[in-house]
């Protein structure tokens, strides 16, 4: 049967993930992601009357059970200086992030 | 007996009526935690290999001390003012993992946190410490909660079974539930994603219970599947489950998802009795069903005999206690709950994972890297076990729309399937009108070590019994019915409509009261008595 990850596949998902992976560890992950998919390919045989809609919850939410959005209020963390502590390299109050890569479009 | 081995309703009396105070609760806990407990998890240690190793319980990633020793003297400071301290006062719990607490180290059982110490504490963790519990540690779990056997953490050696360490605590908030059992804290709080709290519960004789989505506000807790994620307790009896989910029950302003229904008094709920109350029993909970890869036929096996034998004797009590038993309940899409739940809980894991970059907190390579793109790669790669990656790939394979085949879509029509199939059984005008479900919680009692960890397709058929309730958002709470033929607990579960956890709770404690004579009520995890508990 022909895996429905191939290994062009799997290169995509592991860079749109930003995974850097040793190729044995590669292969594992892809072999799992495909015994997984067999599993999943079950889902197509459920008969699915067109009325039935999508949940994305499964309690519905209504005036009964939600509160009001709260107001829309920016407050100033009073941890600052604990959070900032947390970033592996600062300058200047400011987290440092390394040089961002691009392409040249044409 | 030891204060640690006191339901946590009777330390909370003891305390306030100064017979005992809470730093000798305390003190007696952390002497357990220090007899049975073994090596702390530790990030990237070895596993467990040594005999002393093989046969401790190893809970913790974090034992928080002098936290706790604090919290358990302004205890005893309210107690000798005359002040109410609180329904749990000095009540030893433990935290999974996965909740922040403010200036504790939060890991999730993952590398990629194994320096994050959280700036802010969770609601739930607040409102223990407002209810004068006090936090004796941080407990293991499968890393990021991906799992049901706590096996995938970072952090090891891994939980091994109270009841026999041979054997997995089952998962994810393993660790929640070994200390549970093991006596080192009366009470854990856990999270429930697929049955990530009833499922080790089941595994190590204790009670968990799975709030209705929405019930406990999941404010600071390190998201899996934002849809799905419910907190609740862990704990050795019901009453003590009861206490916890009062504590931590309520809206929340900093989760627009907590419910604001009111909450109920479930300590009163739950001594009413049960008569006339209709319970039901399902054939699809009594097999488990899935696309077997080797033979590409799908497969049904019934679960372990002795399992159903044991729900099925936990019925006769209850009908003895006046409640209609209603035979071949009819919950036709149980058996895609797993298949739904590999599409669901991955797609939201995706998202939730892209945080983790080695940039703003956390684990970052210490590798030299060119440019940001590369720094992303090398520390996810490098700092996020297997569970995290495949649940990220899978994720992102079922979303992305260049290979997108409509299996979220599917999902999701699946999930207003089962949330129906739940609604038609509890319809109060329909034709079966149940107030609960009775199942069992797992396929199995706690399987070996190793023996199924690695094979992610079976590890996740573990949960085919709970993760139904997770898509459909009702609660469900798992109670210890009996043992095995290997002194190994078996678990049952009781479902029930939304917001109903007072009428779950009710039917676990008539059944608590009704077989408290029984001869395995009064069975202990081996490890206690080895160690002269």
């Amino acid at each position: 049967m022909t895996d429905k990850i191939s290994p062009e596949d799997f290169d995509r998902l592991t860079d749109l993930a930003s995974l850097e992976l040793p190729a044995d560890e590669a292969e594992y992950l892809r072999k799992e992601l495909n015994n997984q998919m067999i599993s999943i390919e079950i889902l197509e045989s459920i008969p699915i009357d067109a009325e039935i809609g999508t949940a994305a919850h499964g309690i519905p939410y209504d005036e009964l059970n939600s509160a009001a959005p709260r107001e829309d209020i920016s407050r100033q963390d009073p941890n600052r200086e604990e959070i900032l502590k947390q970033a592996p390299e600062l300058e200047d109050g400011y987290i440092v992030v390394p040089d961002i890569s691009y392409e040249e479009l044409d | 007996m030891k204060t640690c081995d006191l339901p946590a309703y009777v330390i909370a009396d003891l305390i306030k009526t100064k017979q005992v105070s809470a730093v000798e609760v305390l003190e007696d806990t952390l002497e357990r935690i220090c007899q049975v407990d073994g090596r702390t998890g530790q990030v990237d240690a070895p596993e467990a290999s040594s005999e002393e190793d093989l046969s401790t319980v190893h809970a913790f990633t974090l034992v928080t001390e002098d936290y706790a020793r604090q919290q358990a003297g302004k205890i005893d400071k309210l107690v000798k003012e005359g002040k109410n301290p609180g329904p749990l006062a000095g009540v030893p719990y433990t935290a999974k993992d996965i909740f922040t607490v403010k200036g504790i180290k939060t890991t999730a059982g993952s590398k990629i946190l194994s320096n994050y110490t959280s700036p802010y504490s969770a609601t739930v963790v607040e409102r223990m410490a407002d209810a004068g519990a006090v936090m004796v540690g941080k407990v293991n779990l499968d890393e990021f909660t991906y799992g049901s056997s706590s096996e995938s953490s970072a952090y090891k050696p891994v939980p091994r079974n109270p009841w026999d360490t041979s054997r997995v605590t089952g998962g994810s908030s393993g660790g929640s539930a070994a200390a549970v059992a093991a006596g080192e804290g009366a009470i854990s709080l856990g999270t429930d994603t697929g049955g990530s709290i009833r499922h080790p519960a089941s595994f190590c004789g204790t009670v968990g219970l799975k709030p209705t989505y929405g019930r406990v506000s999941r404010y600071g807790l390190i998201a899996f599947g934002s849809s799905l994620d419910c907190p609740g307790p862990l704990a050795r009896n019901v009453t003590d489950a009861a206490l916890t989910l009062q504590a931590i029950a309520g809206q929340d302003s900093r989760d627009s998802t907590s419910a604001t229904t009111p909450v109920p008094n479930y300590l009163k709920e739950m001594e009413k009795d049960i008569r006339g109350m209709r319970i039901g029993l399902s054939e699809e909970f009594f097999r488990v069903t899935y696309f077997d890869s080797e033979s590409m036929e799908l497969v049904e096996n019934p679960i372990d005999p002795q399992i159903k034998d044991a729900v099925l004797s936990t019925a006769g009590f209850l009908a003895q206690l006046g409640a209609d038993i209603v035979m071949d309940v009819p919950l036709p899409h149980t058996k895609y709950g797993v298949p739904t739940y590999f599409v669901i809980s991955r797609v939201e894991a995706s998202s939730n994972l892209l945080r983790y970059d080695g940039v703003k907190y956390g684990y970052r390579t210490a590798e030299s890297f060119t440019d940001l793109r590369e720094l992303y790669r090398k520390t996810r790669g490098e700092a996020f076990g297997v569970e995290p990656k495949l649940r990220m790939l899978m994720g992102i394979y079922l979303s992305a729309a260049q290979f997108d085949k409509g299996y979220y879509d599917l999902a999701l029509k699946a999930r207003a399937l089962m949330r129906k199939d739940f609604e038609d059984i509890f319809d109060p005008r329909g034709k079966y009108h149940l107030d609960a479900l009775l199942t069992p919680t797992a396929p199995s009692t706690a399987f070996s070590i190793g023996s199924v960890y690695g094979d992610s397709v079976m590890m996740a058929y573990s949960d085919q019994l709970t993760a139904t309730t997770n898509h459909a958002g009702i609660p469900g709470l798992s109670f210890p019915v009996g043992f095995d033929n290997e002194n190994l607990p078996i678990g049952a579960q009781v479902l029930g409509p939304d917001y109903s956890e007072g009428v779950l709770l009710r039917i676990a404690r008539a059944y608590e009261k009704v077989t408290e004579k029984e001869d395995w009520r009064n069975k202990r995890p081996p490890i206690l008595s080895k160690n002269g508990n």
